[in-house]
């Protein structure tokens, strides 16, 4: 049997070369450089030519290089270098798959799916997670599968592979951060290394491309990349300064909006009673204005924000939208959950800056996330209890969440209520619409209760943040 | 005596038995640098090596490193060349009965009387050079075309002595801190190397190699120290050359651990914005062993 291609990843560039010789690397780099276009990266025909060039100088059958030289002549810049990754990947990686399909290489050896179904999750969940905490490459290849396969028994796949991908790895609860109430022994109670948990993702995504294509025995028409996987760049450190630039453009914007409707609001109303009173000592000439006191205010919005994907982008992403609101509205109080729900206004009114708070939040905010289950019954619950009396209809509630329930009874009846007593209801979506109410996704249920707005990339967040800025008419 | 290297693992060896330690791609786009005669452009946070790169790979290739340092304002007469007009003066004041000017002009407009500044130096040196321009990014646009200019020549030309063509191709390093974009163009003519914090195990390796007498726990446990510090996402996060001296100071106090007093007594070694201190002090500090008792 020929060496399977894709046994490491790390390779696949080697045969994804090899297999380019035959076509004429020529036009295949040039096919590649296509595709870069494609997804924004602006590449000359220079930069082609140096591509060129720089190949008759590395071995090909080193991956690394391969990759490196090309990168080197093709993406400079560190954005244009995160794109020829995702591009690159899909290019090659595609070309090894079609190679495997035209010979009718069929995967074998390996742990099979039947064995998955002895394997216990917790099980499974443990040697995961040992396996990217030592980086273990050809163990995590091995793991994804199963974890592909186990999942697969537990319910449908969404059809959508970014979808599954962050579910999978939420069911299997890869976090990066530690999780100090696991026992001693478990490899997770340090937190994970953020590179290999991403390593493990894309795994599990050129595992389940491949099995798509095993279905259907043809390769997936060629995609522009996903929208959702740049604007929701799955790895918070680097992607962070994509994340960073979206925020400090909201922030801009909230500044902005948000002082027109202040200065239109600092006028304090004249008391004209007072001021007739005061104006008697002057004849009736109100030379003194006196100003109705300005009542303390309570707090106008509420966010409720979802953290049980704490490692994916998705809140990496909501909570900067957090912090930016923090620091534009002063009114404000803010609540993490996952099973429960956990007060953290206090956390971003000592933390200006946005990694000390998102570190804060996950250390020491004592979310109670036991099963890493997002229980949004028991958060409305509790939130109604922490709340009740503090919400009046000039409060703006803005939840953000999937709305994916695992499950659970998604008491709409008491989001309801909070809705009723809240002047105004936002719901921050982090999926696409198209996966709405699909699986456990009861978005539905509570879209009758509030505005609902997909929320995945900058212009969304933009067209949410138009619509806050909109004084509440009542 | 100048090397010419023949693969990627010459680069890579080369640059090791000099001391610096590349990453993954550091010696790959330096050999394609020579091997293509295209500059490195080299982007990274401050520290990281990037002008110990131009120092190294100068060492390995056996060549005279010739180092622009950019700066804001910096223009051509102190990039380029400039007439050396004091002894010029003293020239023409010495010649002054009995000459005429046109046996004067031609004197002084020599390369007797040229000021070489580094890209001068680096086109017209005999014997090829390695040339770092370093910082670019302080420049403005205006100085980066003509920078692209000499780059894409190799030449330049003095109006009063004609055109200076270099005898050697140089290899050339251009780094940036991205305090600003640089220009499509000078992008283009450019290889792209990224050079970020390193791996924890590569980091230590450098460590190591800049103090072998610490104890091995100790360094493990500075990078593992350093790159939590690192996450905080402070003003100024500690660098390689932080972490180096770091070691330094913990050998020279014989550290046998980082615990939390040591800690204290010299986190001002990696650390040093007041704020900064403050913050990993909070953070970090307490993640340490409290000090053995004795
Ligand atoms: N790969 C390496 N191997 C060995 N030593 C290194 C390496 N990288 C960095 N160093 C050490 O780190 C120190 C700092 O590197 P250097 O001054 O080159 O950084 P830089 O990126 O040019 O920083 P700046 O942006 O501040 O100019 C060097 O003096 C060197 O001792
Ligand atoms: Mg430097």
């Amino acid at each position: 049997m020929p060496p399977l291609p894709h046994k490491n990843a790390r390779r696949a560039g080697v045969h994804g070369a090899s297999k380019l010789e035959r076509p004429g690397m020529a036009g295949r780099l040039l096919e590649f450089g296509e595709e870069l276009r494609g997804e924004g990266v602006a590449i000359g025909t220079s930069e082609l030519l140096d591509a060129f060039a720089a190949l008759q100088h590395v071995p090909w059958t080193e991956q690394v290089d391969f990759r490196e030289a090309l990168a080197a002549t093709l993406a400079k810049s560190q954005d244009d270098r995160r794109v020829f990754e995702l591009v690159f990947d899909r290019f090659f990686f595609r070309a090894v798959e079609l190679a495997a399909i035209e010979e009718g290489v069929r995967e074998e050896g390996g742990i099979s799916p039947d064995e998955a179904g002895a394997m216990d999750m917790e099980e499974l969940r443990r040697q995961v997670a040992a396996a990217v905490r030592d980086g273990n490459q050809a163990l995590m290849r091995d793991l994804a599968r199963l974890a592909i396969a186990a999942f697969g028994r537990q319910g449908e796949g969404s059809g959508v592979i970014g979808v599954d991908v962050q579910r999978i790895r939420r069911s299997l609860a890869l976090r990066a951060d530690a999780q100090p109430d696991l026992p001693p022994e478990d490899p997770r109670r340090d937190g994970l290394p953020r590179e290999e948990i991403r390593r493990f993702e894309a795994m599990l995504r050129q595992e389940l491309e491949r099995g798509q294509i095993e279905r259907t025995e043809q390769l997936s028409p060629a995609r522009p990349l996903n929208e959702l996987d740049r604007a929701l760049p799955s790895g918070p450190l680097q992607d962070l300064a994509a994340v960073h630039r979206v925020v400090a453009q909201l922030k801009r914007r909230l500044k902005t909006q948000g002082n027109e409707q202040r200065g239109q609001k600092r006028h304090a109303a004249v008391d004209m009673r007072k001021t007739m009173r005061a104006s008697l000592e002057f004849g009736g000439v109100p030379a003194v204005i006196k100003e109705k006191p300005i009542r303390p205010r309570r707090p106008e919005i509420y966010v409720l924000c979802d953290v049980s994907t704490s490692v994916t982008s998705a809140s990496v992403f909501f909570l900067s939208v957090l912090h930016a609101l923090h620091d534009s509205f002063r009114k404000m109080r803010s609540f993490v959950f996952i099973e429960r729900i956990s007060e953290v206004t206090e956390i971003f009114a000592k933390e200006r800056d946005f990694k000390a708070v998102s570190e804060a939040i996950g250390r020491d905010s004592g979310v109670a996330d036991i099963s890493g289950y997002t229980d949004y019954g028991r958060v409305w619950t509790e939130f109604r209890e922490l709340v009740e009396d503090d919400l009046h209809p000039r409060a703006t509630v803005i939840v953000l969440g999937d709305a994916r329930t695992n499950g659970r009874d998604p008491r709409a009846d008491i989001f309801a209520k909070i809705s009723a007593k809240a002047g105004r209801t936002f719901w921050l979506n982090p999926e696409p619409r198209l996966y709405w109410n699909y699986g456990d996704s009861v978005i539905s249920a509570y879209e009758q209760y509030c505005d609902a707005y997909e929320c995945w990339t900058t212009q969304q967040l933009e067209d949410f943040v138009k619509a806050l800025t909109q004084p509440i008419r009542r | 005596m100048p090397v010419e290297p023949n693969s990627v693992t010459d680069v890579h060896d080369g640059l090791r038995a000099t001391g610096y330690l590349p990453g993954e791609s550091t010696a790959l786009v330096s050999y394609l640098a020579a091997k293509l005669g295209k500059p490195i452009l080299v982007e990274g946070p401050a520290g990281v090596g990037k002008t110990e790169l131009a120092k190294a790979l100068a060492k390995y290739l056996g060549r005279e490193l010739v180092r622009l340092q950019c700066y804001e304002g910096l223009d051509e007469a102190k990039a380029l060349y400039e007439w050396n007009y004091r002894k010029q003066l003293l020239r023409i004041q010495a010649e002054r009965q009995g000459t005429g000017w046109d046996d004067v002009q031609d004197d002084i407009f020599g390369e007797e009387f040229l000021l070489s500044r580094p890209l001068m130096q680096a086109i017209a040196s005999e014997q090829p050079v390695v040339l770092l321009i370093d910082e670019i990014d302080k420049t403005d646009q205006e100085f980066e075309a003509m920078l692209l200019e000499v780059l894409s020549d190799f030449q330049i030309s003095i109006p009063e002595l004609g055109t200076v063509k270099s005898k050697s191709h140089p290899v050339v390093l251009l780094t940036s801190n991205n305090t600003r974009e640089l220009t499509e163009a000078l992008k283009r003519r450019c290889l792209y190397l990224w050079l970020d914090y390193p791996e924890l195990e590569h980091e230590l390796e450098i460590v190591r190699l800049h103090t072998p007498d610490l104890p091995e726990a100790v360094g493990r446990k500075l990078v593992e120290v350093v790159a939590m510090v690192r996450d905080l996402d402070l003003k100024k996060p500690p660098s390689i050359a932080e972490s180096i001296d770091w070691a330094r100071a913990l050998l020279l106090l014989g550290a046998q651990d980082i615990d939390t007093k040591m800690f204290n007594d010299t986190i001002s070694v990696i650390v040093k914005h007041r704020t900064d201190l403050d913050i990993v002090t909070e953070r970090v500090g307490v993640k340490l062993n409290a000090p053995a008792s004795s």
